[in-house]
């Protein structure tokens, strides 16, 4: 008994750990966690593994066995030999058509090149906030830039149309310290005087001086046309958007009636129907005898539809601003245009960032439809001239699938981006 | 001794309305006013010239003559001696149709892949991901192309399906898969069909008379009844026995390959423009909802579920009765702006040559009579007021479930 009792049977230092049991460690435990959990789990498990592994025996083969260089589908399907396969040579042939539309002269491809280069240099400031406040300079001066090198032209039509600008800012700089409004109202003012002046002056310079060669907006297309109609509508709908918004929730009513109108008309109808005012209706709207570009009518019909489209997501940061911070800027003395730009707007509209960022998004993939009024965009170009050429006839999935590509990366990246920037404005602590 | 006097009562000038911001709001207004009419007057001026030098005039009188084309899905009676407005009629109850469809099968995928994409499992969960990620980046334009490219170009014609020896045989002896569309057996109803439909509908209301039973008997006793099979067995069982009783009185009119030698009798056809329209709108617009479903989810704090497992709940109850009826009050409203954007896409229908409203009224209603102004305004009118009445909707559904606060 006492030998059993014995106290040097108590251990005097702890066991050495044992590593956990094999199935809870590793890649097993992490295995069962996540896809064999129970029975409903293994379920899924399993029939996603079909899935992807169906997916994957069906498309592998037939991307990675694709044809890149044949100039039809009939010498494609001949290489392929009934194999299967996809005919990228399509997209090889057809690469300055998918980009370019099928109308630019093919000489001039290098001038929307370097405006969509310029483009990501003039966007950089405005999306990144640590480079250079400087750059933000270029980034004013892309839009005249960009225009003269797509439309060509003489260079004195976007010279004086900067030049109108110019005016309208230092009149405006001179008189803001009395008045926002005068200020506003005299720049817009002196801002169309120097237009009306500069379209005398370009007419009469426009014989004696270089320019690039002109192109007409029916000449565009493919998949810059989309970029011309994203990039130019969702920039424009932004203040007016802004404006919609602060209309919407000012006191006066009529103003207030306008805006609440306009945003729920708008609103209300698709923007196809919009797009066919572009098309058949708002030439009888128009003076007689001016013939406005169609890319311009769109233009304007589709800035209408965004800009309702982003009123409402401002209207939504306004309202979501505490009323402490009106009062605020009120007891600061401030009047209504310095309250608006110093205090509110700012934070109102980095609460809409991201609905703003959905607005774009959704705009940008609807600049497709204007495939629908025969305009010759991305879309367009694969539906009309491509698929109806005798060379291409019954190319499918390389064209859609190419066509989903590019817009899927540039969508996702501004959605990613504007994750980020979320984060990056985050100012509460969490 | 001192004398209390008004202060000097302050005299309206002119130029307060400039500088006074009580009057000032009032000449902006009037300034705002002013520049409506005018732009108005510009542009009804401009109508009215161009009009006239085009020798034309506003008038609705094109919608009481003959329309004269086809309309390839007839939902009510319509032949090409009908009136333009007849097609209209016809045009948007098929956009009323497609939108239906799409909005009931978007909710279906939509809610599948939002609360997947929460799920446990790893690969479900990346794959949910990526089909939300890869839906709402790529124009429903494109998807609704791509459909109907596999509709049209990748099905065979129905050529196939003909003969004592087909190359194919019907799917499920049922179905046949052409390139103008899926041909389906359509039931037919005898007239005693009709007593076996009753039972049926009689039975639906039996169902739901079981289960307020079966609440009010748990809220009163605390006694459980079970839900599920017997909900199911009251369903399904006397419809059955009702059918047989009855001699069969429904049958299937199903398409037959021997009927005709050049194409496939009987049964009813779903074009495929209308498949492609309708599932790329609810692919589409699913991937939306699901992002919708998930967030809904997650607002519900974790607390709650925590609170309704301390409660001694069980998973499915605390899915049903926590968390559903709070993160449905998230869900629901941006689900009905969901609803409006595929009534509003369905107009994409004009891509692929279905007969929606924008196809006829705005299609080739506008292009035979060349009443351009006429048609478009209509247009717009019909997708107002739906789009209207789905916000006054929504709103009446808000002010219901606005939390009562004390």
């Amino acid at each position: 008994m006492e030998e059993h009792l014995s106290v040097s049977f108590v251990r005097t230092e702890p066991l050495p750990q044992l590593p956990p049991p094999a199935t809870e460690q590793g890649i097993v435990k992490w295995l069962r966690e996540n896809l064999f959990s129970g029975w409903l789990n293994t379920l899924l498990t399993v029939l996603s593994l079909i899935f992807i592994y169906k997916l994957a025996s069906d498309t592998l083969p037939w991307l990675l066995n694709g044809i890149w260089n044949t100039d039809s589908l009939a010498e494609c399907r001949e290489i392929l030999d009934g194999t299967t396969g996809a005919c990228f040579s399509v997209l090889t042939d057809r690469w300055n058509q998918l980009l370019f539309g099928f109308k630019y002269p093919s000489e001039q491809y290098w001038r929307p090149t370097l405006a969509f280069v310029l483009l990501i240099v003039a966007a950089a400031p405005v999306l990144f906030f640590d480079l250079p406040r400087k750059m933000l300079i270029f980034t004013g001066l892309y839009p005249f830039i960009a225009f003269y090198l797509i439309w060509g032209g003489t260079i004195w039509t976007p010279i004086f149309a900067l030049l109108g600008f110019v005016v309208g800012y230092v009149v405006y700089s001179r008189l803001v310290r009395n008045s926002f409004a005068t200020a506003f109202f005299s720049g817009i003012a002196a801002a169309l005087v120097s237009w009306w002046l500069g379209g005398f002056l370009t007419d009469l310079l426009a014989s004696e001086t270089p320019a690039l060669e002109a192109v007409q907006s029916r000449d565009m297309g493919g998949f810059m046309l989309n970029m011309i109609l994203g990039t130019v509508c969702v920039s424009l709908s932004l203040p007016i958007g802004i404006v919609l918004a602060l209309g919407r929730q000012s006191d006066m009513p009529i103003i207030k009636w306008i805006c609440v109108v306009f945003i729920e008309f708008i609103r209300g109808v698709p923007l196809i129907t919009l797009l066919f005012v572009a098309n058949v209706v708002l030439a009888y709207f128009l003076p007689p005898g001016t013939s406005f570009d169609l890319i311009l009518r769109v233009i304007i019909m589709i800035t209408m539809f965004a800009s309702a489209y982003i009123a409402e997501v401002i209207r939504g940061g306004l309202a979501a601003l505490p009323k402490g911070q009106y009062e605020a800027a009120d007891s600061l003395g401030l009047d209504y245009a310095q309250a608006m730009r110093l205090i509110i707007l700012p934070q109102a509209l980095k609460i809409s960032i991201p609905g703003i960022v959905n607005v774009s998004v959704g705009l940008f993939k609807d600049t497709t439809l204007v495939s629908v009024i025969s305009m010759f965009d991305l879309v367009g170009m694969i539906r009309g001239p491509i698929l109806a050429s005798t060379d291409w006839n019954g190319v499918y999935w390389e064209l859609f699938l190419f066509a989903s590509l590019l817009f899927f990366v540039v969508c996702y990246s501004i959605s990613q981006y504007s994750q980020w920037l979320e984060r990056r404005l985050q100012t509460d602590h969490r | 001794m001192t004398t209390i006097t008004d202060p000097p009562k302050e005299q309206f000038r002119l130029s307060m309305l400039l500088n006074d911001t009580r009057y000032r709001s009032l000449t902006f207004q009037f300034i705002a006013l002013l520049l409506l009419i005018a732009a108005f007057a510009y542009l009804g001026s401009n109508l009215i010239t161009n009009l006239r030098a085009a020798g034309l005039n506003i008038s609705y009188g094109f919608l009481g003559e003959p329309a004269g084309y086809d309309i390839n899905q007839r939902p009510i009676e319509y032949t090409s001696q009908s009136t333009h407005l007849r097609a209209s009629i016809v045009g948007i109850i098929n956009t009323l149709i497609v939108a239906f469809l799409a909005c009931v099968t978007a909710t279906i995928f939509g809610v599948i892949a939002g609360v997947l994409r929460l799920s446990k499992n790893w690969i479900v969960r990346k794959l949910m991901a990526i089909y939300v990620e890869a839906f709402r980046n790529v124009p429903v334009l494109i998807w609704i192309l791509i459909i109907f490219f596999i509709m049209t170009a990748a099905l065979p014609s129905a050529r196939v399906y003909l003969g004592e020896d087909p190359e194919r045989d019907l799917f499920l002896g049922l179905f046949a898969f052409t390139n103008r569309g899926i041909v389906m057996p359509l039931p037919v109803f005898q007239p005693l069909g009709w007593a076996v439909l009753g039972v049926f509908i009689a039975s639906v209301f039996g169902v739901i008379a079981y289960r307020r039973y079966a609440t009010k008997l748990l809220y009163d006793t605390g006694k459980l009844l079970p839900m599920g099979w017997p909900s199911l067995a009251i369903l399904i069982l006397p419809t059955i026995i009702a059918f047989y009783l009855l001699g069969q009185p429904i049958t299937l009119d199903r398409p037959d390959p021997l009927a005709n030698r050049f194409n496939l009798q009987g049964g009813v056809t779903i074009l495929g423009s209308l498949i492609a329209l309708w599932f790329a709108l609810a692919i589409y617009t699913g991937a939306f909802i699901a992002e919708n479903v998930r967030a809904g989810i997650q607002a519900i704090s974790k607390g709650q579920t925590e609170a309704a497992a301390s409660l001694g709940m069980r998973p499915g109850r605390i899915m049903n009765l926590v968390i559903l009826p709070q993160a449905l009050r998230v869900i629901i409203p941006p689900l009905i702006s969901n609803y409006l954007n595929i009534t509003k896409n369905s107009s994409l229908a004009i891509a692929v040559g279905y007969m929606d409203v924008t196809g006829t009224l705005g299609g080739i209603t506008l292009n035979q009579t060349g009443r351009a102004i006429e048609t478009v305004l209509l247009l717009m009118l019909f997708y107002l007021l739906i789009s209207l009445g789905i916000s006054a909707v929504m709103n009446v559904y808000n002010k219901s479930i606005r939390l009562k606060e004390r």
